[in-house]
């Protein structure tokens, strides 16, 4: 029971924080054609990524490979039921990745369109996605005893799913923006600040309107109902985000994007405890969900895997804070000049 | 087609896609790493050039090594959701050690050495290659053990409906395990050594960067000549593992249909699966197979009649497979001891490497094959002995499965040819000249 418990909050932490980690590269990526006018302001964008972002998408793999040895029924029916969405999402990875590689290879315009293309669809539609997926997870999938998903890619897509995919989608550019406004100089900066100053407003405006849905939609509320001491973490999460708008209007852009990765966590966390111990709910009926409990692994795999992440993530922290340390600063003509530079 | 082998064709294509950069990667790494240690301790220009030739080469295989990997990390869950539920307590943790202990570093490591040219010292960032490598051998170790587990599950036992793990050590430390990791990058190793030596010969037919490309082959031949040998002899062993835990997967291997003592290996069969029996045999060699696996001529090996009809591999790809796989391995140790003696006058010596340079293929067909006799030779099991790969498939529709099949297909086609065109066109281009603004 107990390991379960910790396990369950594990698993929301692995996925926050890929959410967290990515989602400035997916932001960027959704931003990239519209604040990168020129050829240059392109690479400085990818550029702002390009040593990071291969590590951060590990995250994801281990969220996943988490998901899949600690709670294997909640990884076999979670992705069998999201079947169409998920592939669509690997699909955009695999897309985005290869084309910070292959962009800078050929010296030809047409080639370059293709790759931007790609950068921008590979990094929109898995936060969109990601958004859509998490938010029909908070309100219940459509399964039956055997964990069998009744219905299609479009059920997805009902208006609180698309409510969950565009406020993912805001918070990752809003993300996205302030990274690139620690990143960039010049007239990008500028774009890029005032791009995270509009997109603030907005953000707020379906962040409240995503709350108060979730209280119709979902039954979220109900844990911060019975334990009311929770509602810290939604009060810690509005301050988060507060804290973006408090920190870009005194020119503070890291302490923005900290404040912005933090209202991630909060937003990810958010969903998480008010699912506990439901992993995969059902919308048939509450019998059916996956829980922490009827969907985990054995004792011992537990307690291995727990030594495992006790002992490594630890360490994976540490050397990827030692990476951002490394290439903080930003993106100068320099950088670009280099060979491997993409 | 049903759902069965609609997911099997989708999954054969994810992997065996994936293991054509994996070798790459598992090899050049080691090699790159090696040039650029030369070259923090000679402080040789040339050295320099060499990783950063080499360097670029393999970046451009690893992005599409890292992002076809994804997928096979999630397809466990989106069509093979009875597997991942049934035997997730085990396979699952093995996947989730990959990712926390090895790839993220592997992941990490590589922006810090494409980027990190001017703001670590030159022994920090050599060090950065070292560990590349070490994460991605690593990762190797991971997926071989959760494969290994695959054909011979140890250590579980069957509780609440599903495999539950009760023996880790048993997992990890499986006689499988260990062989097929060292053969398996071992191949990796030859592949990585006969891609630097054909593109090296390239060069050198060209007259082009003489000793640059000299010193290339070299390095490669050395690497090469090692590992083609110990490809073969772990290759033996892993025979002699199968033959003790997956008696099917030898008799197909094989193509052997009858249980007899002094079982022969054929330098060619034609196994006709219908009527039970080989319509060619040629070269046949009596007691050779009982004495390769069992060392001893007169010892009795299973045929395939020996086993009910429905738990048999297809013997006709997995025989094919196996045999090219042997031939391409012994072709490699020939190809690599001739280098041995031409090593010296390179240069003067067109036909070798006119050979070398066509030979560029071959490993990665050897390796292709070798996935092949190992999945489809423990069929129809998924886990051999305990579960059916029919009973493991997701709860999901055929006509998903062919959507996603076809854009498999029509993506990784794309993104192979892209890749490939791009490894070629900076591999024939050759080195830069001179290395600008280095360190």
């Amino acid at each position: 029971m107990v390991l379960q418990t910790i396990w369950f909050f594990l698993w929301g932490l692995l996925w926050a924080v890929f959410f967290m980690t990515d989602g400035f590269d997916l932001g960027i990526g959704t931003l990239y054609p519209f604040l990168g006018k020129s050829d240059q302001d392109k690479r400085i964008m990818i550029n702002a990524l390009g040593p990071l972002w291969d590590g951060n998408e590990v995250w994801l793999i281990t969220a996943g490979g988490v998901t899949f040895a600690a709670f294997p029924r909640v990884y076999s029916v979670m992705f069998s039921s999201l079947y169409s969405a998920l592939m669509l999402i690997l699909f955009a990875l695999i897309l985005r990745g290869v084309s910070f590689e292959f962009r800078g290879k050929v010296d030809n315009p047409r080639w370059r369109k293709i790759w931007d293309a790609c950068i921008f669809i590979g990094s929109f539609a898995p936060a969109l996605l990601f958004g859509v997926a998490f938010a029909n997870i908070f309100q219940g999938i459509p399964i039956d005893h055997n964990g069998i998903y009744h219905g299609t890619l479009f059920t997805l897509l009902n208006p609180y799913g698309l409510l969950g995919g565009l406020l993912f989608v805001l918070l990752f550019m809003n993300h996205g923006a302030l990274w690139l406004s620690i990143k960039s100089k010049g007239d990008l900066h500028e774009r890029a600040v005032s791009t995270a100053g509009r997109l603030w407003p907005v953000l707020v405006c379906v962040a409240v309107v995503f709350l108060i849905a979730s209280k119709f939609s979902t039954r979220l509320y109900d844990n911060y109902i019975e334990h009311p001491a929770f509602f810290i973490v939604i009060l810690m999460t509005v301050l988060a985000l507060l804290s973006v708008r408090f920190f870009l209007a005194r020119k503070a852009y890291f302490k923005a994007w900290f404040a912005s990765a933090l209202t991630i966590v909060g937003a990810t966390f958010f969903g998480v405890i008010g699912l506990y111990p439901n992993l995969f709910p059902s919308s048939l009926n509450p019998r059916y969900s996956l829980t922490a409990n009827n969907a985990s692994s054995s004792p011992l795999t537990l307690k291995i895997m727990l030594i495992v992440v006790i002992l490594f993530i630890p360490v994976v922290i540490g050397y990827q804070v030692w990476a951002y340390n490394l290439f903080r600063g930003k993106v100068t003509e320099t950088d670009l000049s280099y060979e491997e530079a993409y | 087609m049903d759902v069965v082998l609609l997911s099997r064709l989708q999954f054969a294509t994810a992997t065996l896609f994936h293991f054509l950069f994996v070798p790459f990667t598992l090899g050049l790494s080691v090699l790159v790493a090696y040039m650029e240690t030369k070259y923090v301790k000679t402080g040789d220009e040339t050295y320099l050039r060499m990783t950063k030739f080499w360097g670029k080469l393999f970046l451009i295989n690893f992005a599409l090594g890292v992002v076809t990997g994804i997928t096979l990390e999630f397809q466990f869950g989106t069509n093979w959701s009875r597997y991942s539920a049934y035997v997730g307590d085990i396979f699952g943790s093995l996947l989730a050690i990959e990712a926390t202990a090895a790839f993220f570093l592997e992941s990490t490591l590589i922006g810090v050495w494409i980027f990190g040219w001017k703001k670590l010292s030159k022994k920090a960032h050599a060090t950065v290659m070292w560990l590349v490598a070490f994460a991605s051998t690593l990762s190797a170790v991971w997926i071989l053990i959760a494969n290994a587990w695959m054909q011979n599950p140890v250590g579980f036992t069957i509780r609440n409906g599903r495999a539950e793990l009760v023996d880790f050590a048993a997992v990890l430390f499986q006689k499988y395990a260990i062989v097929k990791f060292i053969h398996t990058v071992s191949a990796a190793y030859v592949l990585s050594a006969f891609f630097v030596m054909g593109v090296s010969a390239y060069h050198l037919l060209k007259k082009q960067n003489i000793d640059f490309f000299t010193r290339s082959f070299r390095i490669a031949l050395t690497f090469g000549v090692i590992f083609s040998f110990s490809v073969v002899i772990m290759g033996d062993l892993n025979g002699v593992v199968v033959a003790e835990k997956q008696p099917t997967k030898l008799a197909a291997m094989e193509s052997l249909w009858d249980t007899t003592t002094r079982a022969p290996v054929y330098l060619f069969s034609l196994p006709d699966e219908k009527n039970e029996r080989n319509s060619i045999e040629i070269g046949t060699m009596p007691g050779m197979l009982s004495f390769l696996v069992r060392h001893d001529i007169n010892a009795k090996i299973r045929g395939l009649k020996s086993f009910p009809k429905d738990e048999r591999p297809p013997v006709f790809i997995t025989s094919f497979a196996f045999k090219g796989m042997v031939g391409l391995g012994f072709y490699f140790i020939l190809a690599t001891v001739l280098g041995l003696l031409k090593r010296k006058r390179l240069v003067d010596s067109p036909k070798y490497l006119k050979l070398m340079l066509l030979s560029i293929p071959l490993p990665y067909l050897a390796c292709e094959l070798g996935w092949t006799v190992t999945e489809v030779g423990r069929q129809p099991w998924i886990v051999y002995g305990l579960m059916k790969t029919s009973d493991a498939v997701s709860p999901i529709a055929a006509s998903q499965v062919w959507t996603t099949l076809i854009a498999f297909i029509v993506l990784y086609g794309s993104l192979g040819v892209t890749g490939f065109y791009l490894i070629a066109k900076n591999a024939l281009k050759g080195p830069e000249p001179v290395v600008e603004n280095n360190r």
